[in-house]
């Protein structure tokens, strides 16, 4: 079993410089039964995840063999002071050790340049802010289906699209009726850049 | 009680105090984790004091670092926005618009009216979770009608 991560919780590392959008983020997340740990920014995401030594993955290696401690996911926002959330997503892929691991950036702006820039780099969707259990849903559900696929099981053409007949109505008891019914109303596979734009923000 | 409650919750929306994420905030809560708006709540009015205080001594310098200001204003803009404060949200983007057009006179006076939204905020809120928490935890997991 290669990737442990999925045959238990998924264990998200989300990084953010805002109080309340860790708070939030946390409690999204921990609603779609993920194990979660928050950090405040770039530079400690990369302590924690063991890259910051001088040649970069020194302490990594052992990490990765704990169990509890390996992340299937990060989640990190885009502004903040130090490394920017593009600049952590590219040390990440730039880490042998880590480069495997998907990384979401999520932004409270809806640039087109900074979102393909960001997709160029690795990652693997974006987020607008406000970020709805709608999205952490179908992030969850992404992140299985490339984990199924990383595996061998499936060899998904375009793995970030999400078929629907292939979602399975969440069984998480916290969650309210109405927020299965955000995740089935996405009836178009609608690549996530173009549903940024779709988004009716009030500004 | 509980009507009461869930009256004063729809006058937040009516008057426009309150948006769309709010609700989306009140969804995350359940039995184990009743008051889990109210935390994010106090959260956020502690963060955003920080955030106005160095604003106020930003301004009060006399020097009008618009980078600068439009960075605090970047980072209240979005704790607002994330917990549905929709006048103060609407505030934080009209003082960004004047920040990036270098206009000090626009920045002073939105700024007293986003102080005025935020205080006002704050004031119903602490109102309203006073009261949700004597009626009993079930309104306040509730969406309004």
């Amino acid at each position: 079993m290669a990737l442990g991560g999925f045959s238990s919780e998924l264990h998200v590392l989300a990084v953010d410089d805002s109080f309340v959008d860790r708070k939030v983020i946390e409690r999204l997340l921990k609603i779609s039964a993920c194990k979660v740990t928050t950090v405040e920014s770039g530079a400690r995401a990369l302590q924690y995840l063991g890259l910051d030594g001088p040649n970069g993955s020194s302490s990594a290696l052992t990490i990765l063999d704990k169990q509890d401690l390996k992340v299937n996911l990060i989640v990190t926002d885009y502004s903040m002071p130090g490394l920017t959330g593009y600049e952590l997503l590219k040390k990440i892929k730039e880490s042998s050790a880590f480069r495997e691991i998907p990384v979401v950036i999520m932004s409270s702006e809806n640039i087109q340049p900074r979102i393909e820039q960001c997709m160029i780099e690795g990652a693997e969707d974006f987020l607008l802010k406000p970020v709805k259990l709608a999205d952490v849903k179908r992030l969850k559900e992404l992140i299985m289906r490339v984990g199924e696929a990383k595996e061998g099981l499936t060899k998904s053409s375009s793995p970030k699209r999400i078929l629907q007949n292939d979602i399975d109505s969440s069984p998480s008891s916290s969650s309210s009726s109405s927020s299965s019914q955000d995740v089935s109303s996405l009836d178009d596979d609608t690549p996530s850049s173009k549903r940024m734009k779709l988004e009716p923000k009030s500004s | 009680m509980q009507r009461q409650v869930a009256l004063i919750k729809q006058s937040l929306f009516d008057q426009g105090y309150l948006d769309e994420q709010f609700m989306e905030l009140e969804e995350l809560q359940d039995d184990a984790n009743p008051n889990f708006v109210e935390e994010v709540s106090t959260l956020y009015f502690k963060d955003s004091a920080r955030l106005i205080n160095n604003i106020d001594q930003a301004l009060e310098r006399g020097s009008f670092d618009f980078n600068r200001l439009d960075s605090y204003m970047h980072q209240f803009k979005g704790s607002s926005t994330s917990i549905g404060a929709n006048k103060v949200k609407a505030e934080c983007t009209k003082f960004r618009e004047y920040c990036r057009a270098g206009n000090a006179e626009g920045c002073l006076r939105t700024f007293q009216q986003l102080k005025k939204e935020h205080s006002t905020l704050r004031k119903k809120l602490e109102h309203y979770f006073q009261l949700a928490r004597q009626a009993g935890p079930k309104e306040t997991a509730r969406r309004p009608k």
